[in-house]
């Protein structure tokens, strides 16, 4: 069975709650939405204090080529608009919604009949995703629609659904396929038309047999879509590493997946596309797996962006007393949270909790050059080489080692026997390099 | 709720440790260890426990005493370099002088560079040599091996090894097929019923050793098939080109050192490369110098020499020759 050819590790995957079907999580009496909530420029608040809105409103409106619209996730009156705490733990602007009703935007298709039919050319499918705020769900949230529009001189060649899902714990992606898969394949058909291709792999790793078997039956009914199983091996979900087990292409270092005529996309982007041109509906909801093997019961929710992530854990039966640490995403690539008062976002794919005792690093030995990390490195860098030359400040050294190849998947530091934070080092090589280069394209 | 640890991904950690490594490293010796104890009685334990005990004395002292830092002695790395000290000396060695190749081994060859992790050249290795040149008597008397439970014992207290019969032999003037009535058979050799270093005698059990290495993944083929590979072919083109004056390649494999060497002393991590490409390089380089000392040089065993002389390069080896990068080939889209 296909997986990705270079490096990669086995971390133990802890799917605690791929049985439970996703509820729908109780509205919160407030929402904090903020304002940036994709990668690029943040948007441009268009409501005030006071203002009445409804659910799926837009309230701040994308007006650089990179970025993305916000809408309200609720119903109910602007309370303010403020610099609140939000995941990074950073104060980032956002808009505060006392929450009234649950009164939806007129304009979105409520039924629950699943609509086949494309109705809409190649660049309205675009504008609608732009419109409708979709941006990558899995985490990166790059802003979908200009995903979709192919650089000049370049040529899409396929379309490749992820629903890989390689982060252990997380299973918010298993079960939207399990329950959802009709509108992702419907979303993926949309995407390829909006790309002008003529074929979409899935990709599904082999520890979601159910999800393999129900998606590939469904992919039956669509034209050119291939559900593809592979390999259980992290980090299978990392862009370039998915190109690479489903086609053999390899993403050139510093060029983007359409260099090898590819264009990947999540199933929770798929399934957004779907509900935002099919249905009207902008992304202002999605599923967010909270767990944690302390957890009375580890569940997948239907979560309205801006909710706090305190509502979460309450809905879970509250956090365990010996907590130590919770991680908003998957235990390699997830950001641990200061407090539990920040909102979700559109790129939270999951709330960890972890107990006390797993929640500090071993403590550091020198290096024994066993070469681990060189194995385990899906980008064939040398991890322990670089962060030796970001710990001695040779910056224009590591820049040639290749330190911006580096995806962070944090599978260096996951194997290292000696606890070093390998990873730490090489992305404060991937800031200082990256400013030196953009300082040398200014002069 | 107490306070939230916070830190950087990843926020899991996978099974190894450093104490895993070095004791897995000492597990896997295990085998040959019970082989020299049936070979050569009380004496192979009580070397291997003062090799291991003045290595962690030594390492204690120069942390707790000259460096004023922690200590470490318990990571395991002392207890592998002393039992591979004393797996690479005769079992009639006087204690003093292995208590004098500890030293150099852990005081001079690790510590002095900096430990765990920073020394060029493999500390036993260093500790045997060391001792090879200054010791040369001593440390090329080899005791005969004296089978535990064996009622009729050798006349012989010590004898020469397989090499050192050959390479005297050739010298004299001898034959190969004149000699090999003087040599143990190949089953002796594999065994280990034959004279040598105290954990070297026995293929059969390093190997054994060595798989378990290999299943553990602490070590990995390049390294080994690299070594062995260039072993076979060197040996084996010299034999071809004159049987009479040259040992057949089975011989080279499982006498003298390499078994020890190649699956213990040149897969050391510390000072061996770390891309698969530079592994297979080394372990190259380490056959040939290997097969260049036993044939022409003045010892009849090179695996010592030829690892640390390969130890050396490993800093350039690590700069010349990369993992293979993701991207490196670049595949034009076609315009269908």
């Amino acid at each position: 069975m296909r997986t990705f050819r270079l490096g990669g590790v086995h971390p133990e995957e802890n799917k605690l709650s791929a049985g439970r079907p996703i509820e729908v999580l109780p509205l919160p009496s407030k929402v904090f939405i903020p304002v940036s909530q994709s990668m690029g420029a943040p948007a441009k608040v268009k409501v005030k204090k006071g203002d009445r809105v409804v659910v799926g409103q837009l309230i701040a409106r994308g007006e650089a080529f990179i970025s993305s619209n916000v809408h309200s996730s609720v119903s109910g009156v602007v309370a303010r608009i403020d610099h609140v705490t939000e995941q990074s733990g950073y104060r980032k602007e956002a808009v505060i919604i006392d929450v009234e009703g649950d009164v939806w935007d007129e304009a979105i298709d409520r039924s629950p009949a699943i609509d086949r039919e494309i109705r809409h050319t190649p660049k309205e499918i675009v504008d609608r995703i732009f419109q409708a705020g979709v941006v990558g769900m899995g985490g990166a949230t790059f802003p979908s629609h200009v995903k979709l529009m192919v650089p000049d001189g370049k040529k899409a060649e396929m379309l490749i659904i992820n629903g890989v899902e390689c982060e252990p714990y997380l299973t918010a992606d298993h079960r939207l396929m399990l329950e959802k898969g009709e509108e992702i394949l419907i979303g993926a058909t949309l995407m390829m038309r909006g790309l002008g291709v003529k074929t979409c792999i899935v990709g599904i790793e082999n520890n979601k047999p159910n999800a393999i078997a129900h998606m590939s039956r469904l992919a039956v009914d669509f034209e050119g879509i291939e559900v593809q199983p592979l390999r259980v091996k992290y980090p299978q979900g990392g862009e370039k590493q998915l190109i690479q087990a489903l086609t053999g292409r390899e993403v050139p270092s510093g060029r983007l997946p359409v260099e090898v005529g590819c264009v990947v996309h999540n199933v929770g982007t798929a399934y957004a596309v779907y509900e935002a041109v099919q249905k009207n509906k902008p992304l202002f909801e999605r599923v967010v797996t909270v767990t944690g093997r302390r957890l009375k019961q580890p569940s997948n929710f239907w979560v309205r962006i801006g909710t706090p992530v305190s509502a979460l854990l309450e809905a879970v039966g509250g956090v365990p007393g010996d907590t130590g640490k919770i991680i908003s995403g998957g235990p390699m690539m997830g950001k641990a949270l200061t407090m539990t008062d920040v909102p979700v976002v559109k790129g939270s794919s999951g709330i960890l909790v972890l107990p006390a005792q797993e929640s500090q690093r071993m403590s550091v030995r020198p290096c024994i050059r066993c070469a681990r990390c060189l194995r385990a490195c899906p980008m064939g860098l040398q991890p322990y080489l670089l962060a030796q030359l970001v710990e001695h400040k040779e910056y224009e050294r590591a820049g040639r080692e290749r330190v911006m190849d580096c995806i962070e998947c944090g599978s260096c530091h996951y194997t290292c026997p000696s606890g070093r934070p390998l990873l730490d080092y090489i992305r404060v090589g991937k800031i200082t390099v990256g400013q030196i280069m953009r300082r040398r394209i200014k002069n | 709720m107490a306070l939230l640890t916070v830190s950087g991904s990843p926020h899991i950690h996978g099974d190894w440790t450093v104490r895993q490594i070095m004791f897995s490293v000492v597990y896997a010796l295990i085998p040959a260890f019970l082989v020299s104890i049936y070979f050569f009685g009380a004496q192979a334990l009580v070397l291997t426990a003062i090799s291991v005990a003045s290595c962690l004395l030594f390492e204690f002292l120069i942390q707790k005493y000259l460096l004023k830092g922690e200590v470490t002695i318990t990571d395991g790395s002392a207890v592998v370099t002393g039992i591979l000290l004393a797996f690479n000396v005769p079992s009639n060695l006087p204690i003093w002088i292995l208590v004098i190749g500890a030293f150099i081994a852990i005081g001079i060859s690790k510590m002095a560079f900096g430990g765990l992790g920073h020394n060029i050249f493999n500390p036993a290795l260093v500790g045997r040599v060391f001792l090879l040149i200054s010791f040369p008597v001593h440390m090329t008397t080899w005791p005969v091996p004296r089978p535990l439970f064996a009622r009729h014992l050798p006349e012989a207290i010590t004898g020469p090894t397989t090499l050192g019969i050959i390479k005297e032999g050739i010298k004299a003037g001898k034959t190969i097929p004149e000699l090999s009535s003087q040599i143990p058979g190949y089953v002796s050799d594999l065994l280990g019923n034959h004279g040598g270093s105290l954990g070297e005698v026995s293929a059969v059990a390093l190997i054994l050793g060595a798989i378990f290495l290999f299943a553990r993944r602490i070590i990995t083929w390049h390294i080994p098939v690299a070594y062995l590979a260039s072993v076979i072919v060197f040996t084996g083109i010299l034999w071809l080109i004159n049987p009479m004056i040259y040992m057949n390649p089975l011989i080279h494999l499982i006498t003298g050192g390499l078994m020890l060497g190649v699956f213990f002393m040149a897969t050391d991590m510390v000072t061996s490369p770390m891309s698969a490409w530079g592994m297979i390089i080394f372990g190259l380089g380490c056959g040939i110098i290997t097969i260049l000392i036993r044939v022409w040089g003045s010892y009849p065993e090179g695996v010592s020499f030829a690892i640390l002389i390969m130890n050396a390069f490993v800093p350039l080896i690590n700069r010349a020759f990369k993992p293979r990068r993701f991207g490196r080939r670049v595949i034009m889209v076609t315009d269908k």
